[in-house]
């Protein structure tokens, strides 16, 4: 809500003499303190404030970790087998950091569903929505950088195999994409010069992470919350201040949150990784079953469906990689385009009889891809990869477009209060309950 | 005021040079942070090796390093000449030959990938096109695919006895590095 004004009063004089000067408080108390916040906001919605404590420890682990850590060829295996074991309460601080970009993703990929699900995309929220596009583009690239850092086999070959998609433009212009590929290694092939700017990258990311994400609360607080009815805040009795209603339940989220971030951390910090990474980096062996991490299973099925012959009849040929590669970086940019790609006037899901269920069959697309990235790619596997390849894409293309078109929406509660107190808000406190009328 | 303002003057002049001239300036001074990151002057002087040939016994196969890269060496068995030849380069998925002896142009045929007089030995970067694995097939207990030439386990690209893609998403054949028979069991990489 851009109307809103900050009712903070300073009550000291030094508070008072600080305000005149800096308004720092005055900012943060419009903005975090007595914010209008939809009241009827669910638990999908503290994800947000989950996201932002992750980056936090991210970003405070890694810096502690950067403190034992060596960025070369040589020492880097070695470095990573002294924190685990050697440095005081490595091993947590490690496991912290290597387990919370899963934890990381897990949050982001739950918003990201949240947001789909309820129109939270739509206007006036498109600028929100694809700064948080880049955000994961961001997440994603940090996260890559990270995986390598370790220099154990997956490492090694997950860099290999990533760095080596550029090379796809080959096939458009002679030796482009051999020379970008060069330039990102600063070699003929992956080694310690790579991996010492991946570090540097590594580090910088988060702090750029950071401040798209402070753009993404401005745009946030400028159009307002959206919520699960997809209805605009019309009345005051639509909202509660921020804090203590919206902060105790972001809490409560969060904490349940750590709960099994702990779980992951203290009983089974290696489950999410691979054992192949405990194997140092060897240029001359390729481990039998490379796979990346497993939010990026998904996008690596879409990359891998693409082989010389396309859904049994299209015949790609030597176009394959190349086409691989487009659809792969396709899959995450198409995201940013869905505040246009859908069509329908209402926001929430929870009103969209037939969009719901392509919503839902969204999900299991999303889910099986995932499971097909984790599997070897021959036979059956690249069938199905294929075809949830095309419903990827085609829930994007043609099922938001059309729906939208087509569907009829159930009838909206006339406010938020409304659909909270199901019926007219006019009614006196405690009268019979009459049936919400539609 | 109006004329002002339609007219470019001196002034609008000085501003639209002073601009370009800075913006060049910021570009060329852009120019050394980006190069700072292609091969340096000691990687790039890593630049041949020399190899002995006469311990792999026909069948066998070694792997040397070569700029960081894995050289793949097959002494192959007649059998495995025979069945590269006798592929029409017509039906292969990529025609070039890519051998850096050769004129690139030059057709993938089993001749062309080798070299004259030690047809035998098959000398390839065993780097697979598609994204940059190590294809199996150098061991004699691995598996080699359809063809008989090399496997990746990555994404199931198979290659043929002469280092050419036949199946799977790889767009090129493996590439052949420049080198040169210094004796008649020697060669010199690069």
């Amino acid at each position: 809500m851009s109307g809103h004004t900050s009712t903070y009063e300073p009550t000291s004089r030094w508070g008072k003499w600080f305000d005149e000067r800096l308004p720092i408080a005055r900012v943060m108390h419009g903005q975090f303190v007595d914010f209008p916040t939809p009241r009827n906001l669910n638990y999908l919605w503290t994800f947000g404030g989950i996201l932002t404590f992750i980056l936090g420890a991210q970003i405070i682990t890694g810096v502690v970790l950067a403190m034992h850590y060596q960025p070369s060829a040589a020492g880097a295996f070695d470095s990573i087998e002294q924190i685990r074991r050697d440095v005081n309460y490595g091993w947590m601080i490690r496991n912290f950091h290597a387990v919370g970009a899963s934890m990381f993703f897990f949050a982001v990929y739950i918003h990201i569903f949240r947001g789909l699900y309820y129109g939270s995309y739509k206007a006036p929220r498109e600028v929100l929505w694809i700064l948080g596009v880049i955000i994961m583009l961001l997440m994603m690239a940090t996260a890559f950088m990270g995986y390598s850092l370790p220099w154990g086999q997956m490492s090694f070959w997950g860099v290999t195999v990533i760095t080596n998609l550029f090379s796809a433009l080959d096939t458009i212009i002679n030796g482009l994409g051999t020379a970008i590929v060069e330039w990102l290694w600063g070699g003929y092939s992956v080694s310690g010069t790579t991996l010492n700017r991946f570090f540097s990258l590594h580090y910088l990311l988060p702090f750029v992470l950071a401040g798209v994400v402070g753009l993404h609360l401005w745009a946030l607080h400028t159009a307002g919350q959206n919520n699960p009815t997809g209805l605009d805040l019309k009345e005051p009795s639509d909202s509660v201040p921020m804090h203590p209603y919206a902060t105790s339940k972001d809490a409560v989220g969060l904490f349940a949150f750590l709960i099994l971030f702990a779980w992951f951390v203290f009983f089974v910090p290696d489950y999410l990784g691979h054992a192949d990474n405990y194997i140092e980096a060897n240029p001359l062996v390729t481990p039998p079953h490379i796979v990346p991490e497993w939010y990026f299973l998904p996008f690596y099925a879409i990359l891998r469906s693409f082989t010389s012959t396309f859904l049994w009849v299209i015949p790609l040929g030597q176009y394959a990689k190349l086409c691989g590669v487009l659809a792969m970086f396709s899959a995450v940019l198409i995201i940013a385009f869905v505040p246009w790609l859908d069509t329908s006037r209402v926001r929430s899901s929870k009103y969209r009889p037939i969009f719901k269920w392509f919503f839902w069959f969204f999900v299991f697309t999303c889910l099986a891809l995932g499971y097909l990235g984790s599997m070897p790619a021959e036979g059956v596997y690249v069938m199905w990869a294929q075809i949830f390849t095309v419903c990827y894409f085609l829930f994007f293309l043609v099922a938001m477009p059309i729906i939208g078109l087509i569907e009829t929406p159930k009838k909206l509660p006339r406010s938020i209060t409304d659909s909270v107190l199901g019926g007219s808000t006019a009614m006196p406190n405690g009268a019979a309950a009459s049936p919400e009328k539609r | 005021m109006s004329s002002d303002a339609i007219e470019p003057d001196r002034r609008d002049f000085l501003v639209l040079v002073g601009n370009a001239f800075a913006a060049v300036g910021a570009a060329s001074l852009l120019w050394p942070f980006i190069q700072q990151m292609n091969p340096d002057a000691s990687t790039k002087a890593l630049s041949s090796i020399d190899v002995d040939l006469a311990p792999v016994k026909e069948g066998q196969a070694i792997t040397v390093m070569w700029r960081g890269k894995p050289v793949f060496v097959r002494n192959r068995t007649k059998s495995e000449i025979e069945s590269a030849v006798k592929v029409d380069v017509k039906n292969l998925p990529d025609g070039l030959a890519r051998n850096e002896n050769l004129p690139d142009e030059d057709p993938a045929t089993d001749a062309n990938r080798t070299m004259k007089g030690h047809e035998n030995w098959i000398i390839i970067i065993g780097i697979c096109t598609h994204l940059g694995c190590i294809p199996k097939g150098q061991a004699l207990g691995d598996e080699r695919g359809e063809f008989g030439g090399w496997f990746c386990p990555c994404h199931g690209s198979q290659y043929d006895t002469a280092g050419r893609i036949r199946k799977g998403p790889a767009p090129r054949n493996m590439e052949v590095p420049p080198y040169a028979f210094t004796s008649d069991s020697k060669i010199k990489i690069g």
